[in-house]
């Protein structure tokens, strides 16, 4: 357990230091003079000239090495300055949390409605065997070579534009937020059904499994008492590998469904250029990442404890 | 290596695919930003064998483009990345503990961040530049290689067979080509396999965000967002990325045979 959140932390820190670093290459790789661009943002357009940027420059001693420069930008980093947008104005810190809630809305939807797909589909074709095993396994491998954005596209032609069942995009009530979350949940349950089929295929089979049915207990208890945990934890340990894909997935559906989260901040502020905006979306991301990683390391280690000995 | 049914489809599936790229943009009269504003939108035809878009464009040329650019995007991402991280795999359990703890250190680092966030970031310091986009995804994609190389390696090295081979004097390549290489040929081969189409995903996602290859190149993802707001005009020009895409992909994950 401790080595566990030991190895965790230190991926954390790596996260800030791997996302400082890329965004302050990022910030200096830009073209023109920074003093100018900071005045501009300060001061309006209209108002920028030599006299503005030269007391920016001084302000914010820009004239100093890159090494400062980048040792600042890190110390910075590490105490959450994470300074205003450039488009906006505003408070990044401020701008992430509102977008921070709609993203974690998006994705704990989805995951609820994946894996309300995904657990009883593969545990059906895993007990019913072919030919629906054949007929599902099919499909989703045929939904697999989707894109998240091309689902996305197709349920927005089918029942926002063509039935008119749901708004296209936008959020705000309930209906905003089926179309996003059953796209993000129909392409992470396409791959993760397969997991709870083979997870479930080899309990059924085992020798325990075949015991107990034998001694004469239902095929519910059974189940209860010797398949869900051992079915679970494969899956569980799953759901921390889908974690990526779950939040690229975000970034895409967000973008699509124009919904205010993490993902469609970042893509928008990558457009604008806006560096602080990308910096504190990708540490937002990268930190969400970690913190459920570490979440579902420990579940499935409450689920099947042995794994704490081998560790 | 002896393929199977669902893999021979796959291979035809992208075959098919690489055939239509490179016969589409050699025999083609039209470029790929040439205009013709008298006719937009029109349905597939004779003159224009997919139609044009909204520009009047010939669909086909920037169909046999995109789905080129898409191709080597993932043939050199796919060669860059197996050939880093198989070295790099190799090396890892080769050359000693010091080694080892460096490339993990360095992989940690990488894993630490989602793939698409680390693509995006790059894509951000240089917007609509095909060498960045490669040089990111090729970063994010190595990690994989190295890491089922390793560890199939370790075991390998241990082998009585790779150790004999060693005392009788065999150098290092021949010992990687008869001992090491046959043990995870299959596992990469796979890994490529996904990982082309992965490739190719993530240049359509980043071009479908607007921060990919930039117009007037022909781009998956981007030709999809640009034709979007024409559906009902014209469904047959939106369908087109959209299905060449899933092929693309259809075509990789079939290839690659066992599953992720």
């Amino acid at each position: 357990m401790k080595t566990l959140l030991f190895k965790r932390a230190l991926q954390l820190l790596t996260v800030v230091w791997g996302v400082g670093t890329l965004t302050f290459i990022l910030m200096r790789s830009l073209p023109g003079d920074m003093a100018y661009r900071i005045a501009a943002s300060r001061y309006g357009q209209d108002n920028v000239n030599a006299q503005a940027a030269q007391m920016v420059r001084e302000e914010l001693q820009l004239d100093q090495s890159a090494f400062v420069a980048y040792w600042h930008w890190l110390t910075d980093l590490l105490q959450f300055k994470l300074g205003d947008s450039l488009v906006s104005g505003m408070p990044v810190t401020e701008t992430l949390q509102h977008m921070l809630g709609h993203s974690l809305l998006l994705a704990l939807a989805g995951l609820m409605v994946s894996i309300l797909i995904a657990v009883p589909v593969g545990l059906l074709c895993a007990w019913r065997g072919n030919p629906l095993d054949s007929i599902f396994m099919g499909l989703s491998s045929v939904i697999r070579a989707l894109p998240v954005f091309v689902i996305g596209v197709l349920f927005i032609l089918l029942f926002a534009l063509h039935w008119r069942w749901f708004p296209v995009a936008g959020f705000g009530s309930f209906s905003h937020l089926v179309l996003p979350a059953f796209t993000l949940a129909l392409s992470l349950a396409a791959v993760s059904n397969r997991v709870v089929r083979d997870s479930a295929k080899r309990a059924f089979s085992a020798t325990f499994y075949q015991f107990s049915k034998v001694k004469g207990l239902p095929a519910w208890q059974t189940f209860r008492r010797h398949g869900i945990r051992n079915i679970a934890v494969p899956v569980v340990a799953f759901f921390g590998i889908q974690l990526v894909s779950m939040i690229e997935g975000i970034v895409m559906v967000e973008s699509l469904f124009s919904w205010p989260g993490i993902g469609h901040g970042l893509a928008h502020a990558i457009f604008a250029r806006d560096i602080p905006v990308i910096q504190g979306a990708a540490l937002v991301m990268g930190v969400l990442f970690v913190f459920l990683n570490t979440l579902v390391d420990m579940l499935c280690l409450w689920i099947d404890p042995r794994g704490a000995k081998t560790e | 290596m002896k393929l199977t049914t669902s893999q021979w489809l796959g291979l035809s599936l992208l075959v098919g695919l690489m055939a239509f790229a490179v016969l589409g943009s050699v025999f083609t009269p039209y470029t790929v930003a040439q205009q013709d504003l008298n006719s937009v939108m029109t349905p597939p035809s004779l003159t224009h064998w997919l139609g044009t878009d909204h520009f009047g464009r010939s669909m086909l040329s920037r169909m046999a483009h995109a789905v080129g650019l898409s191709f080597a995007l993932s043939l050199v991402c796919v060669l860059t990345s197996s050939l880093i991280g198989t070295a790099f795999g190799v090396w890892a359990v080769w050359g000693g503990k010091k080694v080892d703890n460096a490339l993990s250190v360095a992989v940690n680092v990488l894993l630490a961040l989602p793939g698409l966030v680390v693509v995006l970031l790059f894509a951000a310091i240089a917007p609509g530049s095909f060498l960045v986009l490669y040089l990111a995804i090729s970063l994010v994609q190595w990690v994989e290689y190295f890491r089922v190389v390793r560890a199939i390696t370790q075991n390998v090295i241990q082998s009585p067979a790779r150790q004999s081979s060693q005392m009788m004097g065999f150098g290092r390549w021949y010992q990687f080509k008869r001992h090491i290489w046959p043990a995870i040929s299959p596992s990469v081969f796979t890994l490529a396999a996904f990982g082309g189409a992965n490739a190719i995903l993530t240049m359509a996602s980043l071009g479908f965000v607007s921060v990919g290859i930039q117009p007037p190149l022909a781009e998956l993802g981007l030709m999809s967002v640009a034709l979007f707001p024409y559906y009902s005009e014209a469904p047959w020009l939106l369908a087109q990325p959209l299905v060449v895409i899933a092929l693309l992909i259809l075509g990789f994950h079939l290839l690659a045979g066992k599953r992720a």
